[in-house]
């Protein structure tokens, strides 16, 4: 499939410019982000339990084969099978021939990342299977046909009452109603007559331990339990950077996980799976890359495999919460899709590194230290290598390249423009060409530069000569250096 | 001790008073000043950019200007955070000039906390301030204590600005949040970037402050642009200005011509 190329300003600009909305949702996520810091705050060895996931992490990354393969085997002799798929295609293809092999014609999901990723739930429903997301959230966006705009709180972008007009179409809720408490009874019971009448359950996981050959799926409504323990079959889709080596291991990424995501000091549910729950079940464990290994080979954005998806770089991220998930258009938005986004289709997701203003409060609140917004900035890096910066910004980097490195030039052009600034009317300088001027006033511009003032109050600038490295007095007539 | 003065290109350009109240400050403290010729930018646009190719003989040629010096003092904690901190990208690990500008090159406040004591001259600005950290300062350099680490750090702007006699410095609600400058970002992504600094505002204007003042002026140049647009009265000052006791225009039409 051919995607859009993306822009992540135009794609904003609805959700920024809606003011209510904006401060809205800035609000909601920073609520999540101060809870979170309440939470971190509790544990006193916080910068230490980070470390310490990050150390496994990239442990479990350099040796990832042998985890995986010590995965299959322990998973495979719990009674699991194991599947492997390549891409997202694969995967799907490997899901829908378990389904149809047991002659599935509905099954029940809870939240999985990666489902999303590799696009499941068109994919199922076009292969006529009915596809019911049972995390609230998702079922809210699901209802909606929309995608989920954050990877843990899928629905934070949609207010109550839009939740309640949702309702009031697809279950029959009363027109108007926006009780929280109506809503998410109304959503049990609907969701409840789904999961009796689920054939196969559905899950994502968080963590795979090699060690065991089990994994753990967490939730706060306990939907992955009730989804896979009435169907007799369990397909568990996990992608392999979710490994980590063993049970001591997943205390460091529990203690980490809900205190970054929702600020919870644990998931509700942290549910552990270990083969098939009986004889006559079936517990299917579809491993996927998708991309993945490729993004291990690469020194510079390795790190990014880190993650463990909580969200705590999208809560505390300014650009996030004021433009929404939705101007990422990416399964992962925020700071770490627009790492990983561009590693899939550089061309397509090239603005997103851009969005972003370096002011690194994801790479400090990361739970496994990834260092996203230097990664953002190296992906800028890369983008201008691969020739996909705009030649309107190349031209313009180049311009000021060539003036920071001729002194005399850099002079003249600073003059030339602080007095177009102060004889020029207003109108011509602040209108629509001028990105900077939309929402703000340019500075007054000071009739005599720094280095005027210094040279009409302390005398010449220092001089050097750079070819000795020695500092020289000011007071001598040689050309002052200049390359231009 | 000769110091060199690194000033800039926004600040030499648009706000000349900042660079000289640094060098009144730092000639306060008795260092013997010396602003070298020559000097531009540090290369940060471009690097920020990821127009590496660009950024290598601007940096280079900063390198080869500042080496020698015992200190190069910059009133910008991001542009000393680009020396420090990125310009390895541009030169060999062991290349004395490099490492010697790398480690020798300071914020204005870190130099005043860390190198000299801590202390300021005698000055007075009774007035109600509220300090905006940027966040290159606060988490590239450690200027001060970041809300998402859980390691307390010295507030090394606060504690020089602690000194000024008669000054109160209010509180805000989110104490570290970027103000939405980010360099280009501030045009990349224009709606986004004013909306954070209209955000921004908003938290200082509810503090009761007088005056937002800071060390890095190019958060303080768009977010006066934004106050200008907004003919808001809350003015802004680079914390340079406070330090040498420069007055804060309290007329309307005085405080209209410097903001």
């Amino acid at each position: 499939m051919k995607l859009p190329i993306v822009d992540h300003p135009t794609a904003a600009k609805p959700f920024v410019t809606n003011e209510d909305r904006s401060h809205w949702h800035d609000d909601a996520l920073w609520f999540v982000r101060v809870k979170r810091d309440r939470q971190a705050s509790s544990v006193p060895e916080w910068e230490y339990l980070r470390e310490r996931a990050s150390a496994i992490k990239t442990h479990t990354i350099a040796n990832l084969g042998d985890y995986l393969e010590q995965f299959e085997r322990n998973a495979t002799a719990r009674g699991a099978t194991v599947h492997w798929a390549a891409d997202a295609e694969e995967h799907n293809a490997i899901v829908l021939k378990i389904l149809r092999q047991h002659g599935t014609e509905r099954i029940v999901k809870s939240k999985s990342m990666l489902t999303e990723e590799c696009g499941l739930n068109p994919y199922l429903e076009d292969n006529g299977i009915e596809v019911v997301d049972t995390d609230l959230g998702e079922r809210i966006v699901q209802l909606r046909e929309e995608t989920p705009s954050h990877i843990v709180l899928p629905a934070i972008h949609i207010k109550k009452e839009e939740v309640g007009q949702t309702f009031h179409t697809h279950l029959g809720t009363d027109a108007g109603a926006s009780d929280p408490q109506y809503l998410t009874e109304a959503a049990r019971n609907h969701l409840r007559n789904k999961f009796l009448s689920g054939e196969v359950g559905i899950t994502g996981v968080n963590f795979g331990i090699a060690e065991t050959g089990g994994f753990v799926v967490c939730t706060n409504e306990g939907n992955a339990d009730l989804g896979v323990s009435l169907p007799k079959v369990h397909i568990a889709c996990m992608g392999i950077e979710k490994m980590i080596p063993s049970l001591a291991d997943l205390s460091v990424f529990t203690r980490l996980l809900a205190r970054s995501a929702t600020g919870q000091p644990v998931t509700t549910y942290t549910s552990h799976f270990h083969g098939p729950k009986d004889d006559n079940s079936e517990l299917h464990i579809v491993l996927v890359d998708n991309g993945r290994t490729r993004l291990r080979g690469n020194d510079t954005f390795r790190p990014a495999m880190h993650c463990i998806r909580c969200g705590a770089c999208m809560n505390t991220c300014p650009v996030y919460r004021r433009s929404g998930g939705h101007s990422y258009r990416a399964t992962v938005p925020g700071p770490i899709g627009s790492v990983l986004s561009p590693s899939r289709d550089a061309k397509s997701y090239k603005s997103l590194p851009y969005a972003c203003s370096l002011c690194g409060s994801c790479s400090d609140v990361c739970p496994v230290k990834i260092p996203l917004h230097h990664q953002l900035l190296a992906w800028r890096g890369e983008l201008v290598g691969n020739g996909l910066l705009p030649l309107s910004k190349r031209v313009a980097m180049k311009t000021a390249s060539f003036l920071f490195q001729r002194p005399g030039l850099y002079r003249t052009a600073g003059s030339m423009g602080r007095t177009a600034l102060r004889v020029l009317p207003h109108f011509v300088t602040h209108n629509r060409f001028n990105t900077w001027t939309k929402a703000r006033e340019l500075p007054k511009p000071p009739r005599e530069s720094f280095r005027q003032w210094y040279i009409a109050n302390r005398g010449n600038p220092q001089r050097r000569d750079s070819a000795n490295g020695n500092a020289t007095a000011h007071a001598n007539t040689r050309s002052n250096g200049d390359a231009s | 001790m000769t110091v060199a003065l690194f000033v800039p290109c926004y600040i030499d350009q648009f706000f000349p008073q900042v660079a000289v109240a640094t060098l009144e400050l730092l000639e306060s403290l008795g260092l013997d000043v010396v602003f070298p010729d020559g000097q531009t930018c540090c290369g940060q646009p471009m690097a920020n950019t990821g127009c590496n190719s660009d950024t290598a003989p601007v940096a280079q040629r900063f390198v080869d200007l500042f080496a020698g010096y015992d200190a190069v003092i910059c009133p910008s904690g991001s542009c000393t955070a680009m020396v420090r901190h990125h310009y390895a990208e541009y030169f060999a690990d062991d290349d004395p000039a490099f490492t010697s500008v790398r480690d020798r090159t300071f914020e204005l406040c870190e130099y005043i906390h860390d190198m000299h004591g801590g202390r300021i001259p005698d000055v007075c600005f009774p007035h109600r301030v509220s300090v905006h950290q940027s966040c290159h300062g606060l988490r590239e350099l450690g200027l001060g204590s970041q809300s998402e680490r859980m390691t307390q750090r010295p507030d090394k702007v606060a504690a020089v600005l602690k000194q000024v006699q008669g000054i109160e410095l209010m509180p805000l609600t989110r104490v570290d949040e970027c103000c939405g400058f980010g360099g280009t970002f501030a045009v990349n992504e224009a709606d986004v970037s004013a909306a954070m600094g209209r955000d921004r505002i908003a938290d200082h204007s509810g503090s009761g402050s007088e005056v937002i003042v800071s060390a890095d002026m190019s958060c303080l140049m768009h977010l006066q642009g934004i106050l200008r647009r907004q003919q808001n009265r809350l003015q802004v000052m680079h914390v340079s200005e406070v330090l040498v006791g420069r007055e804060l225009e309290t007329t309307p039409l005085a405080a209209a011509q410097r903001s």
